[in-house]
């Protein structure tokens, strides 16, 4: 690979960000796709993979007596601080990672690198997994009130909106086309969700164009048909998603709002969500927070609040559930600016609350590919894919996903899947080993030819669907049904350690309920089998009248199988002492519970990787990483879960 | 007792009760010497509400005289002008459950609230309701308590050789706040003993607390030394304190207040155990918030949690600005350091503040449910607060007395038994199956220490408790804890012995505001007690199946 200047680096220290005691020695490689850290000491093989195209942000240090440091900022959250003994050689690093994690053009995506031999035909099915028509159908689509237009076959009305979309029956092509030309980016009022028991619609837009007192007819005619397509309703919400200021200010740029007196029977909301560039610094301000040292409890919760990260998925969840209760019966127009960013957040977050179905593992993919991907949410420049502009970028999808996860502590028995379902989509938002995350829109995805070329995330996550599942959801617990009514009262927030404090494993608990109770499930659902093969063969035996046999069940182990209890617990004490230890006289003896950490080590870096270490640059380029297991320590605590 | 002097009014009819997670009844209100009983009248529905007045910490009154309205009528008479008035009670309880009451009638509401306002908060302990309670499925004569300090020494076989049972205090003469019978190395005779405790704050001198089977390790506690201006000494003490660590290099001293604090202390009496003195003996100053402050945090707390503006900024900084969640930060870092200088570093613990009777109970129980696996059972845990915090000395009559609500001008409240339940709550968080009980259990402690049918908590330590004959003439708490349908409902099922230490993170990160308390009348708990409950289930279920497939080994 012409961008690695230096393949392997020896004597790197990995810094622990918590306690100095922890700080590891070791080699570091660059591959043409992952940086990888290979800890030196005898008998262990430690190993830290961190994609490229995770890498963030690198900050190269001034060099001291000890080396120079050069610290990786990822997006996943995970943060990586080397020291490499020579500042040259930290230049180099430095600059390869630069160029490698910096994709000048999409065919350098790691998704087209990632088990490349695979032809097409074998990958069709991968793609076919999820069928956004089929999810139409679903809704009871197409009826008499809701048709599929072919006014955007090409992308010909709209290059960012996908081909294929739901309009009002009575809508007419000069209609659509009128109203296109009379919003931003010609992304006129589309059907994004239908409710077959009501009839009410959740439609989706940009922003209308007209300054300060432009109209136009078929756009008004465009709104009368969606709220006549609702024929329980005498009028429609539009929600405009921005705050108000925000809005007026778009009308001396020829943009705007819609005026409630030029088109009949609206009752317009404005709904304070603030820009992308608001978000991206509040994400920022949060992660500076979460990367304090040993931040004090006020340190923390100030910084949080000044972040104001809280009060931003408060709004947009507030937003959600202001259209889910709305579409109780009214038709909802939701747009923002372009209506790709907020637009997006809100219409799926009141999805999640309105229909069981995408609290479902399929139902949220099916969610994310029409209201995210299908819809054109830019995910190339909000995600940084390739060497962008900075302002582009923002983390409009970790909002989505950090509202789901807080209803999902509200209703802890309502959705199907699990947190780390969540966790494991955002770092795949974000890798791009997966095609499905590629560029801004549809168009955009057909021309790279990504259904030919990658691979799709949603039928690895199907796949390995058994670590996702939430083992407390049941398809008929009472949480499970109808609309959800979380509260969004300031209390009911919670800071989501498990996605911004990711690596930080000391932080999150020892052991896992979830864990246990879904061994105990696996393990129930086959003594209920074992039992009904029993009753079975028994009532076999007694027509056959061979009393004589009796069964004998298989001796029964108390303990949910496979599940590693032990190693869970073996944490070391946290730094209770602010280094009074470290400095005290007396040396403390080489302690009983830290031993069985390192011996955890040992067995399972064993476990984690067969081929020696100079061989292991060759190898491992090829050896992808089949999950995002890769990216993380394998000592880690997490990797316990999937050693189970 | 003659209660009804106090009850004007004892029975009202058609009163509204608002109260959380309920739609509003209407009924009959009746108010007894310890009660307030509420009987919903309406249709199809017979719903008692039972409140212990005990439970009250605060009421407010409105009435709303509408002889304005009456007046237009001038003959009517003055009987019926006042039943056309109204009155409000606002009832605030040590639970934190919020009731109202729409009482028809001026006086009567204005009566009930007299009565309220008395009788929640009679002086006379010996008047309180434990004295009355007579349940039907126990008996005064059932076992009192669930150990003895007596019966800890002699289950304790590894004490023997170098630790005695000491009666000094049989007659509560040389430490009124001690049990009768305290542990203190073999080496130390009684008459040591009646010496130190002169030289330490309340007669409280250093006893033991815990012994780690692993090492051979001891936590002892004590009040602080009475050194004074003129740094007084005491080679009692210092004797007593060499034999403790006999034979080891060193032992710490984990003093819970600042340097500054406890070199402050000396100016009125107390003091720090100095080097030159204690030579063997490393101080530790780890500052913990105690009495007045933490009941202010607490207040600061329950305010911001009740506080209905929906504005995130001002939540997360009332949050901050009560310092609730730091002091459960200091408690269980202290906690942790408690931990590791006795498991991980090898050595003999002296905890003290001041009074040695709060914060010190605070860190060796939180230490021990971290090193020792026995306390971390149902019974253990209970049997550890009843060593701990009971027979100890801590003061529940005094620090209990009131909560977040009430309007009297704060005495000797103090939460130090409610940031026990919530660093226990923490653990049981980081920890979810090493512990044997469940958050129910807290939840019970935390409502039974402010007020309570058993006689458990009444007192401020064992000579008080003698003195009223709480044995004899009250039910113990955790003996009815313990009941099999108690059990059931206060035990962990997902909870698997270990061996191991559980080590708690104290990160910001990792500790949280204890919904399951402070929340505890939102409707949004209701969901997470329904996950609860599928998580029983599904381990009933498990459980049955496992069983009814190996009949062969049961």
């Amino acid at each position: 690979m012409e961008h690695i200047r230096l393949p392997k680096v020896d004597n790197v220290r990995l810094l622990d960000r918590i306690s100095p005691r922890r700080n590891r020695v070791g080699t570091l490689y660059l591959t043409a796709t992952h940086t990888i850290f290979v800890e030196n000491e005898a008998g262990v093989r430690n190993e830290t993979w961190v994609l490229h195209s995770l890498v963030c942000s690198l900050e190269k240090q001034a060099a001291t007596a000890s080396g120079s440091s050069l610290l990786i900022h990822c997006k996943n959250f995970q943060v990586l601080n080397f020291v490499i003994p020579r500042e040259r050689e930290c230049h180099d690093v430095h600059l390869s990672l630069q160029r490698l994690s910096q994709p000048e053009r999409p065919d350098e995506l790691y998704c087209f690198s990632y088990k490349p031999n695979i032809d097409a035909e074998e990958r069709r099915p991968e793609w076919d997994f999820l069928d956004l028509r089929a999810d139409y159908r679903r809704m009871g689509l197409p009826n008499s009130l809701w048709k599929l237009s072919s006014v955007n076959q090409h992308y010909k009305l709209s290059d960012t909106y996908p081909a294929d979309l739901f309009v009002p029956e009575s809508a007419t092509p000069l209609v659509i086309v009128g109203s296109s030309k009379f919003r931003s980016r010609g992304r006129f009022p589309t059907l994004s969700y239908y409710s077959k028991e009501n009839h009410a619609a959740i439609c989706r837009s940009s922003q209308p164009l007209s300054g300060f007192s432009a109209r136009c007819l078929e756009d008004e005619q465009m709104l009368e048909a969606i709220l006549r397509s609702n024929p329980h309703s005498d009028f429609m919400y539009v929600v405009d998603t921005r705050p108000k200021l925000n809005a007026i200010a778009n009308r001396a740029a020829g943009k705007g709002y819609e005026n409630e007196d030029n088109y009949s029977n609206i009752k317009f909301q404005f709904i304070g969500i603030e820009n992308i560039h608001v978000m991206r610094n509040s994400q920022q301000k949060m992660m500076e927070v979460c990367e304090l040292r040993s931040p004090s409890m006020s340190d923390f919760l100030e910084g949080l609040e000044s972040s104001g990260w809280l009060k931003h998925i408060k709004a947009v969840l507030d937003a959600g559930i202001f259209i889910a209760v709305a579409e109780e019966g009214v038709s909802v127009l939701v747009h923002c600016s372009d209506g790709w960013d907020r637009t997006a957040q809100v219409c799926s977050v009141a999805c999640v609350l309105l229909d069981p179905h995408y609290r479902t593992l399929r139902g949220f993919m099916v969610l994310i590919e029409k209201d995210w991907i299908s819809f054109g949410h830019k995910f190339s420049h909000r995600c940084n894919h390739l060497q962008g502009d900075p302002k582009e970028v923002s983390p409009v999808i970790d909002q989505f996903l950090e509202c789901v996860w807080q209803l999902m502590e509200q209703f802890p028995c309502a959705f199907e899947f699990n947190a780390r379902f969540l966790i494991t989509i955002h770092s795949h938002i974000y890798s791009c080993q997966y095609g499905n995350f590629i560029g801004n829109n549809q168009r955009e995805r057909t021309e790279l030819g990504l259904r030919e070329k990658t691979h799709s995330l949603w039928s690895y996550l199907w796949m390995n669907r058994a670590d996702y599942i939430n083992p407390l959801y049941r398809p008929d617990h009472s949480q499970t049904q109808g609309l959800l009514r979380p509260s969004t009262a300031p209390y009911c927030f919670k800071f989501w350690r498990a996605l911004y404090n990711r690596f930080d494993r000391g932080m999150h608990p020892r052991q896992s309920v979830e864990d246990y109770l879904s061994a105990i499930q696996e393990e129930t659902q086959q003594l209920k089998e074992q039992l009904a093969s029993h009753k079975q063969k028994i009532a076999q035996l007694e027509q056959a009248q061979e009393w004589s046999v009796p069964q004998k069940a298989v001796p029964f182990d108390k303990s949910p199988t496979g599940w590693t209890f032990c190693n869970d617990l073996a944490n070391t004490p946290q730094d209770y002492t602010g280094g009074f230890f470290t400095s005290s006289p007396c040396q403390p003896r080489a302690p009983i519970t830290l031993q069985t950490e390192e011996s955890n080590k040992t067995s399972k870096s064993i476990l984690s990787n067969g081929s020696d270490q100079e061989s292991g640059i060759a190898d491992v380029s090829c050896r992808s990483p089949l999950s995002e297991d890769s990216t993380r320590d394998p000592d880690s605590d997490e990797a316990t879960y999937s050693a189970s | 007792m003659e209660f009804s002097e106090y009850i004007k009014t004892a029975n009202v009819e058609d009163v509204v009760l608002r109260q959380p997670l309920h739609p509003p009844g209407r009924g009959t209100l009746c108010i007894t010497g310890h009660h307030l009983l509420f009987s919903d009248r309406e249709e199809g529905s017979c719903r008692q509400v039972l409140l212990l007045l005990r439970n009250i910490d605060a009421i407010e009154k409105s009435v709303e005289n509408l002889l304005t309205c009456y007046g237009l009528f001038s003959n009517a008479g003055l009987s019926q002008r006042l039943s056309g008035s109204s009155g409000t009670i606002t009832i605030k309880c040590k639970d934190l459950r919020v009731l109202q009451l729409d009482i028809p009638g001026m006086e009567e509401c204005l009566n009930i609230a007299r009565s309220i306002e008395t009788l929640s908060c009679l002086d006379s302990m010996s008047e309180l309701y434990p004295f009355f309670y007579r349940p039907s499925n126990a008996s005064l004569r059932d076992q009192w308590g669930l150990s003895s300090l007596e019966r800890h020494y002699s289950q304790m076989k590894e004490l023997h050789d170098r630790w005695r049972l000491s009666t000094v205090n049989r007659d509560f003469s040389v430490c009124p706040s001690y049990p009768q019978a305290v542990i203190v190395p073999k080496s130390t005779d009684d008459d040591m003993l009646e010496k130190v405790a002169k030289f330490r704050q309340g007669g409280r001198f250093p006893v033991l607390c815990y012994y780690h089977k692993k090492n051979g390790m001891v936590i002892m506690r004590s009040s602080q030394p009475l050194t004074g201006a003129n740094r007084k000494r005491c080679r009692e003490d210092e004797q007593l304190l060499q034999a403790v660590i006999d034979g080891s290099d060193k032992g710490y001293i984990i003093d819970t207040r600042s340097s500054q604090q406890a070199l402050q202390a000396r100016m009125t009496g107390g003091g720090l155990e100095s080097k030159s003195c204690y030579s063997s003996w490393k101080r530790l100053q780890r500052q913990m918030e105690r009495g007045k402050a933490l009941q202010e945090s607490l207040i600061k707390l329950v305010e911001a949690c009740g506080d209905d503006s929906n504005n995130m900024d001002r939540w997360l900084s009332k949050l901050e600005n009560s310092k609730w969640l730091s002091h459960v930060q200091t408690a269980l870092s202290t906690a942790g350091l408690l931990a590791e200088c006795v498991e991980r570093d090898g050595h003999s613990v002296l905890v003290h503040g001041s009074e040695g009777t709060d914060s010190t109970l605070l860190i060796s129980t939180l230490a021990q449910l971290i090193m020792d696996p026995s306390c971390r059972t149902l019974e253990g845990f209970l049997t550890l607060l009843e060593r701990e915090w009971v027979q100890a000395g801590h003061p529940f009559q005094q620090r209990c007395a009131h909560s977040a609500h009430s309007h009297a001008r704060l005495q000797q409240e103090s939460p130090v038994f409610l940031l026990l339940l919530d660093c226990v709550w923490q653990l049981w968080g980081q920890f979810p199956l090493a512990l044997g009980f469940s958050e129910a259990l807290l939840l019970r402690l935390a409502t039974e220490a402010y007020a309570s049918d058993y006689g458990t908590f009444l007192g401020n330590n064992q000579q008080e408790r003698c003195a009223l004959g709480v044995k004899e003439n009250t039910h113990c708490l955790f003996q009815a804890l313990l009941r099999p349908r108690e059990r059931d409902c206060y035990s962990n099922p997902l909870y698997e012995h270990t061996e191991l230490a559980i080590w708690p993170s104290v990160h910001p990160q990792s500790l949280q505001l204890w919904r399951g308390f402070f929340l505890r009348w939102t409707p949004q708990i209701h969901h997470l007690e329904e996950a609860q409950e599928e998580i029983r289930n599904m381990v009933i279920e498990w459980g049955k199946l496992a069983l009814s497939s190996c009949p062969a080994s049961t």
